[in-house]
């Protein structure tokens, strides 16, 4: 089938980055997005043009390396789906395809579809984690969870950073990957001692890596790969006030 | 090369415990003046980066991806091995001690595998404390399953995502290091060559994947975690960046480099559907619990499988195996796939596919109870292949999944050049000839989170360590080297690209080194992998800068390592006359057609050492002793 593409073309972060048209006439249905984009590379090659630039790592849907916008939608806009796991089957021939980078000031580009997403990385080095040296832990089943609790908690860890909740989302929150954060912890018996220090510490990281506020709209839920529920903003929300008013 | 071991002597039970007794240790107000380098960021570089920040090193951490949390130990689906005994089944540390070494069949060195054993318990509490959200049972205690064969349910496991939640505590562990400042992070940064000075290793050459700045990053030891080398097949279950340049160039520096011929194939993967296809994508190998694996009995068949009576179906792992079936472990399933495709009776539209059948266990349970135990999976499979598998049975292939080979380390977890450590899949010390399910996720954090950081600290407290800086004359010749070779990369200039020389060094190894090896096709392979190497470096086509964000300059590196390493890997091959676990040589089998081992002549270590690039390696043999569990023909007859 044929496909035409108009890719997000930018050789840096100082460049100004344009669109570019390509007709990409290989391609199979059987392909993945990233195969098809890989064939287009080679043919750029022969031709001795700059491939595309774009992150992928595992293609299996779990790294979260992957990423950028297909017709405005993160990762395309299909339910459970990362870009690495989308096939061309789901296109039809002559489809027009508009790929661009992930949006958002926090995010800057580094080059055509790769975005540095470190501020992510700040984020959880704020307060994302729970403090347990190597060699302090009790026992495995000293330590208590309901299944529900458990199962709760890994909902919310199964989130694999992304960005796609931050491309989507029109103020560029951050708050489902936080909240993602948050509820996986705070759900547990083990993340109670820095529960009120942890939602503090990485809000504070939020405002200064630039990212919006939430104001509730949900496409961060709507595009979510993993399926992130928006309750865990909620989660976020409650332990803010709480942590807030007590502290 | 005299290969010593260290492994310490006396009863085996007591051997760690007397051992990190003996070992010197740092003082704390010390630690802080040594400067230790970690590259890699998966379960064991995250894991180890973090602990010896938390002991108080100065600690810098590299990846290549551009953040810790992407190492492609996240995509371990199934689980870790404890032997925790929970389930009052009959497990303990020396079972679990024996069923590794059994299953690697007996090509690991005793003392390194007890010690992990002892130390898989250590983990489960280390990552629960973490928060890692494992499986509970509803009265809150965690939750174990059987995995891959074993007889007792010591597998812990956070649904199908055990790795990625395993890597996010280590992570999580990391950036918590990250925060207070004892680690400082190196994201997008390749390593690209070692700084040997006075033999000792005290830094190493990296290239910023941002803007090619190369620098020479100087410290007391360097820890390289950078994984195992199965991308060498360019068509594997790995990560599409995971690659061998961390420790090929290790090697080249005086590193030896043991077992390479050792790797693990993968019976369940979704088949190649063309050759546009970038990687091969796993199935649990628990969908063999209720799956039929079958063929038509009619080479070249092509009816689709619903018009195949069953007469005319050759069910051909229960007819060969009656009393394990489709459940005989990875390698086995795996070669008599590949036996049943040779002979022309592979199905789809390669012919390199076997069916996994679903519909008499539908029929038995209910599309529910299956929908219930694989849901997830026959979804991935819809999505990857477009067919639906409740209704059409899957087509199955294997794939190369795990490298048990890896540069070699003493009980220390320390190379033939001091100073350098190697951790997790990189090194090739706990798997002998065949890893056994949930054990790399083990390995990977008992070595990260338990060993080095006793290890580490002898070596820095005995070893002279001279005065080095960056701008020390190894240092300059070993960018000078990168420089090198980047410059010639780039300035080939030919017509192929780098993915095509990666695909065709793939071909060769799979088809000559791959599932089953014999001695014409092995030195087939060592002819036509240097004229491959030959014809890469003159007519390879890299274009842009090094100064640049440039993916094919970063994959050209990789490939020509790869290009280098898959000539060893079939010299070891060659060189191993037996058969063992996943090295199967067809001159070397049972009449029966099973792995037929030669303990006599060939129970060692093979490791190899550069010799220069015209010249070929030198082979020394570290001698393994079974003192606790002997060597017996595995039989799942």
């Amino acid at each position: 089938m044929k496909i035409i593409l108009h890719i997000w073309r930018q050789k840096s972060s100082q460049d100004k980055g344009r669109m570019v048209r390509y007709e990409h006439r290989d391609v199979n249905e059987h392909m993945s997005f990233l195969e098809m984009l890989d064939v287009l590379n080679e043919q750029l090659i022969t031709k001795g043009e700059d491939p595309i630039a774009f992150d992928h790592d595992c293609r299996e849907g779990i790294c979260g390396m992957c990423g950028f916008m297909i017709n405005g939608k993160a990762h395309g806009g299909f339910p459970r789906t990362t870009v690495c796991q989308l096939h061309m089957r789901r296109f039809k021939d002559g489809d027009e395809l508009y790929l661009e980078p992930w949006r958002a000031k926090a995010f800057p580009v580094v080059k055509d579809l790769v975005v540095n997403r470190g501020a992510f990385d700040r984020l959880i080095a704020a307060g994302g984690f729970i403090s347990a040296s190597t060699g302090s832990a009790p026992d495995g089943n000293a330590i208590l969870v309901s299944k529900e609790n458990s199962d709760r908690s890994m909902d919310a860890a199964a989130c694999i950073g992304c960005g796609a909740c931050v491309a989507m989302c029109p103020n560029a929150s951050a708050s489902l990957f936080m909240g993602a954060k948050i509820a996986h912890l705070g759900l547990l018996p083990q993340g109670q001692p820095e529960r009120k220090r942890r939602v503090l510490a990485m809000s504070a990281q939020a405002n200064r890596e630039l990212f919006g506020s939430c104001t509730n709209i949900g496409e961060c839920e709507a595009v979510c790969p993993k399926e992130i529920k928006l309750e865990v903003i909620a989660f976020m929300n409650r332990d803010f006030l709480g942590a807030n008013l007590t502290k | 090369m005299e290969l010593k071991s260290n492994v310490p002597t006396g009863p085996i039970e007591q051997a760690w415990d007397r051992h990190k007794f003996e070992l010197k240790l740092v003082n704390p107000a010390n630690k802080r003046k040594f400067n230790i380098l970690v590259v890699g960021s998966g379960l064991a570089g995250a894991s180890a980066a973090a602990s010896l920040g938390e002991l108080g090193y100065n600690v810098q951490c590299f990846c290549f991806q551009d953040s810790p949390r992407r190492a492609h130990s996240i995509a371990a689906q199934g689980g870790i091995n404890a032997a925790k005994n929970y389930h009052n089944d009959g497990d303990s540390v020396y079972r679990l001690f024996y069923d590794t070494v059994k299953g690697g069949d007996f090509r690991a060195r005793e003392g390194n595998v007890y010690r992990l054993a002892q130390l898989s318990v250590n983990i489960i509490d280390q990552c629960v404390a973490q928060g890692v959200p494992f499986a509970r049972e509803y009265g809150g205690l965690l939750d174990n399953r059987s995995f891959g064969g074993a007889q007792v349910s010591r597998t812990f496991y956070a649904r199908g995502q055990t790795g990625q939640q395993l890597l996010l505590g280590a992570y999580q562990a990391l950036e918590r290091q990250i925060g207070l400042g004892a680690v400082k992070m190196y994201p997008r940064t390749e390593m690209l060559d070692l700084v040997v000075v006075d033999g000792q290793a005290r830094g190493i050459v990296t290239r910023s994947l941002i803007d090619g700045k190369l620098e020479a990053h100087i410290g007391d030891a360097v820890i390289l975690a950078t994984g195992g080398y199965g991308n060498v097949f360019y068509l594997s279950t790995n990560a599409k960046g995971s690659n061998a340049t961390a420790i090929w160039r290790a090697y080249k520096r005086g590193a030896v480099f043991a077992n390479p011929c050792f790797t693990q194939i993968h019976p369940t993967c979704i088949p190649v559907s063309g050759d546009y296809q970038s990687k091969l994508t796993l199935m649990s190998e628990s969908l063999r619990n209720d799956g039929r694996i079958w063929v038509p009995k009619t080479p070249g068949d092509k009816r689709p499988p619903s018009q195949i009576p069953d007469s005319e179906r050759d069910y051909y792992l229960e007819r060969r195996y009656p009393s394990f079936g489709n459940l005989v472990p990875r390698d086995i399933a795996s070669r008599a796939a590949k036996t049943e495709c040779d002979s022309g009776h592979g199905v789809g539209e390669t012919s390199l596919g076997v069916y996994l059948d679903f519909t008499d266990c539908i029929k038995r349970l209910g599309k529910g109870k299956i929908s219930e135990r694989y849901g997830n999976l026959f979804e991935m499979y819809e999505r990857i292949t477009g067919e639906n598998p409740y209704e059409v049975p899957m087509r199955i292939y294997p794939a190369i999944h795990y490298t048990m080979g890896g540069l070699w380390v003493d009980y220390d977890l320390m190379s033939t050049i001091p100073g350098l450590f190697v951790l997790g899949e990189a090194n090739f010390s706990d798997h002998g000839a065949n890893r056994l399910g949930a054990s790399a996720l083990m390995q990977g954090l008992a070595d990260g989170y338990f060993i080095i950081s006793h290890t580490i600290g002898n070596y820095l407290a005995t070893a002279k360590l001279a005065k080095v800086t960056a701008d020390a004359p190894a240092a300059k010749d070993a960018i000078a080297n990168v420089v090198s070779i980047t410059r010639k990369l780039l300035g080939t200039n030919g017509t192929r690209s780098v993915d095509s020389f990666h695909r065709e060094l793939g071909k060769i190894v799979w088809d000559y080194c791959g599932m089953a090896r014999n001695e014409a096709g092995l030195k087939k392979a060592l002819s036509v992998i240097p004229t491959l190497r030959e014809e890469f470096w003159k007519t390879v086509r890299v274009l842009g800068s090094n100064e640049e964000f440039n993916q094919s300059l970063e994959k050209a590196g990789r490939v020509a390592d790869f290009l280098e390493l898959g000539e060893l890997m079939c010299l070891d091959a060659l060189e191993r006359k037996e058969s063992c676990g996943g090295h199967f040589r067809e001159e070397f089998q049972t009449p029966e057609g099973e792995a037929l081992r030669d303990d006599e002549h060939y129970s060692y270590v093979a490791a190899w050492e550069y010799r220069g690039p015209s010249a070929s390696p030198a082979l020394s043999k570290e001698p393994l002793a079974f003192d606790y569990v002997h060597p017996t023909q595995r039989s799942y007859k």
